[in-house]
């Protein structure tokens, strides 16, 4: 136990005397964070948009205040003809352009019928589609506020988005950076830390000594469990009071799940250690063959449901993929363990094959 | 022969084409400093691999006090000091906390074996704040010496210890190899240094992954069997060229500054050879009559590989 204890010490001085490791460790959980929340969000917030109305009557007027004060669009430009859009366009500011029919409220009045012409940018059409949306939902919600009169039968879907009312990013990338980021400290740090005394040829003295494999193993992994808890710990936090990611499921089932999810994360680091033996490669690994898949295959970014077959299966076999549909489970929609249990032990056979193979693998020489 | 320490039988292994041993044989006594002596790629850090039990051998039989490498490697692991050839220490951890970390795994202390490492640690010990990675070659080795022996091993293994540090610390890591090897201790170790032979109680000379020979550096020079000529002129180059053109000439080759000349037989006729490069046109500094040193029985040996005789 002391020699263990020894071991741990040691590990604990390589990361705090590597102000690169503290920085991947709690830099970067911080600054992901701060990415996905600010910069890499899809939401849509103050498109500029323009706005061309011949009639410039009462109608035409209510339905461009009601776009303007959603908070979705504001206006950047006036049009006097249709013939303008196309260089507003191409300028790159305005997004979206709203286009009235020449006397629009006596044609509404007469026939009971107008033409509004909705015109995107569609060069990023994700963002096309939303505004299109976004604006033809407020026009026809305004339509029905005008008249209910004069139709006499409608069906009006009420939609209501259970678990994430506001359609908020956040509710998406906290999981998902959870996972991203235990998986990547978990994995990419154990493997470098145990590579690294290969090329040094430490691990030559740490095999010719009494050390017991399993001992030179958990010694290794076991400062990273402590590290990768606490910023598990620190995006939840950061997660809960800037963005407001809501957490209504309970907080220890949620914490053991995140660990069980770092020991499987571990386990794999040490089997990727156990192939390599140059931190080069074991990062090279880490990187192309956990982050890409974590990234895009594990739902975080990428809906599963609209993957190809081939790549729906692949996605099963991602372990990221479990914990967060169990952590989305439980901070979203508050489930206990009787939701997740499945997910859970799926989890469990990962963390049990990879370390299964790993101490079978593990060399107590140096071939 | 008192009690044996290590002992080797046939040992051969392969690394897929190259054969880095080749029926190694032979007996380290108790208490014994039993050097290695050979070039990069001779197979002494293979033969130190499968000593300390990191390699397992492809044939033969190798036992450490003992114990068989294969079937006891646990025991060996815990009784046995080892150095490898590049100082394997954790440059992030100052002197003092790599000694610390080494006696820990080993279930000692510094306090508890500090008299076994105090004379080569003393010298480091000012610097004990210092990183590892911060040290000069000599003090690394040295380091790595007091880490190798903090458990109080009954055997250390050293592979190379003197290769990449300067000439005083060589020296000076001898004088320590001698003192620890009063305290009864068996030392083997591995050098490229001709030398170092010297310095060992007995030495077994290696190529391409065999044994030449294994006696004391004593009987090794004293069974050179040729005479020897040390000549000195100005255009080196073109001197050797020209002596082994000189009649009755066994082998030629440059040491140092000079070029050795060995002939069959004790009588030399020195006057003769110089007239001969005289005609050549050589300004002939000197030619010496000299004794053999291991590098000649050394470049001997390779010349006529012969039955390998254990003393």
């Amino acid at each position: 136990m002391k020699r263990f204890r020894g071991f741990v010490i040691k590990e604990f001085y390589h990361i705090f005397r590597d102000y690169r490791t503290l920085l991947i460790l709690f830099g970067m959980p911080a600054v992901q964070l701060m990415l996905f929340g600010y910069v890499l969000t899809n939401e849509i917030k103050d498109a500029k948009i323009a706005i061309c109305d011949p009639s410039k009557d009462e109608v035409t007027r209510r339905i461009s205040d009601k776009i303007l004060s959603s908070g979705y669009f504001i206006l950047e430009q006036n049009l006097n003809t249709v013939a303008e859009v196309d260089p507003v366009f191409r300028k790159g500011v305005v997004k979206l352009a709203l286009i009235y029919e020449p006397g629009f409220a006596k044609k509404l009045e007469k026939t009971g019928k107008a033409n509004i012409q909705i015109i995107a940018d569609a060069s990023d059409p994700n963002t096309a589609n939303m505004l299109v949306n976004y604006a033809s939902g407020i026009i026809s919600n305004y339509l029905v506020t005008m008249n209910t009169e004069k139709v006499p039968l409608r069906i009006i879907p009420e939609v209501r988005m259970m678990y994430n009312a506001e359609l908020k990013g956040v509710y998406m990338f906290v999981p998902g950076l959870m996972a991203m980021l235990l998986m990547l400290i978990s994995a990419l740090m154990t493997s470098l830390s145990i590579t690294k005394e290969k090329e040094l040829g430490t691990m030559e003295l740490l095999l010719v000594s009494p050390l017991r494999p399993s001992q030179i193993i958990v010694g290794k992994v076991f400062p990273y469990v402590f590290l990768a808890f606490i910023d598990a710990v620190i995006i939840l936090v950061l997660g809960r009071f800037i963005f407001g990611m809501p957490i209504l499921g309970s907080i220890s089932l949620l914490l053991l799940e995140s660990f069980l999810f770092i020991c499987m994360a571990l386990s794999l680091g040490i089997l990727i250690s156990n192939i390599t033996s140059s931190q080069q490669v074991a990062m090279m690994i880490s990187l192309v063959a956990l982050m890409l898949p974590t990234i895009l295959l594990s739902g975080f970014i990428f809906p599963v449901e609209n993957m190809p077959v081939i790549m729906q299966v692949l996605c099963h076999a991602m372990p990221p993929k479990y914990y967060i549909t169990i952590i989305k489970s439980i901070m979203l929609q508050g489930n206990g363990i009787e939701y997740v249990w499945k997910e859970t032990i799926i989890l469990i056979g990962f963390t049990a094959v990879f370390l299964a193979i790993s101490i079978k693998k593990f060399k107590r020489r140096l071939t | 022969m008192p009690v044996t320490s290590v002992n080797v039988q046939h040992l051969t292994k392969r690394f897929g084409e190259t054969l880095a041993l080749d029926d190694i044989t032979f007996d380290a006594g108790k208490g014994e400093l039993f050097g290695f002596i050979g070039p990069d790629g001779a197979g002494k850090t293979t033969l130190f691999r499968i000593m300390t039990t990191l390699l397992l051998p492809d044939a033969g039989i190798c036992k450490v006090e003992g114990y068989d490498v294969v079937k006891d490697y646990r025991k060996i692991r815990s009784i046995c000091g080892y150095m490898p050839g590049k100082f394997s220490l954790y440059h992030d951890l100052t002197v003092e906390e790599n000694l610390n970390f080494f006696a820990t795994i080993f279930g000692t202390t510094i306090r508890e074996n500090y008299d076994l490492v105090k004379e080569i640690y003393q010298q480091i010990e000012p610097f004990k704040d210092r990183k590892a990675g911060k040290l000069s070659g000599g003090m690394k080795q040295k380091l790595a010496l007091s880490c190798a022996m903090i458990h109080k091993p009954e055997i250390l293994f050293l592979d190379e210890p003197t290769t990449g540090v300067d000439a005083v610390s060589r020296l000076e890591f001898w004088e320590m190899l001698k003192r620890l090897k009063r305290s009864g201790i068996t030392i083997l170790v591995s050098t490229p240094y001709m030398d170092e032979a010297g310095l060992c109680d007995r030495v077994a000379l290696m190529q391409n992954g065999r044994i030449m020979t294994i006696n004391t550096p004593r009987n090794i020079i004293r069974n050179y069997p040729l005479s020897l000529l040390s000549v000195k002129a100005g255009d080196i180059y073109r001197l050797l060229g020209d002596l082994r053109k000189y009649p009755d000439v066994h082998s030629v080759y440059p040491f140092g500054q000079s070029a050795h000349v060995a002939f069959h037989g004790p009588d030399i006729e020195k006057e003769s050879l110089e007239k001969f490069l005289n005609k050549k046109n050589h300004d002939v500094v000197e030619i010496m009559q000299v004794e053999a040193t291991i590098e000649d029985c050394f470049m001997e040996l390779m010349k006529t590989p012969g039955e390998v005789i254990n003393h």
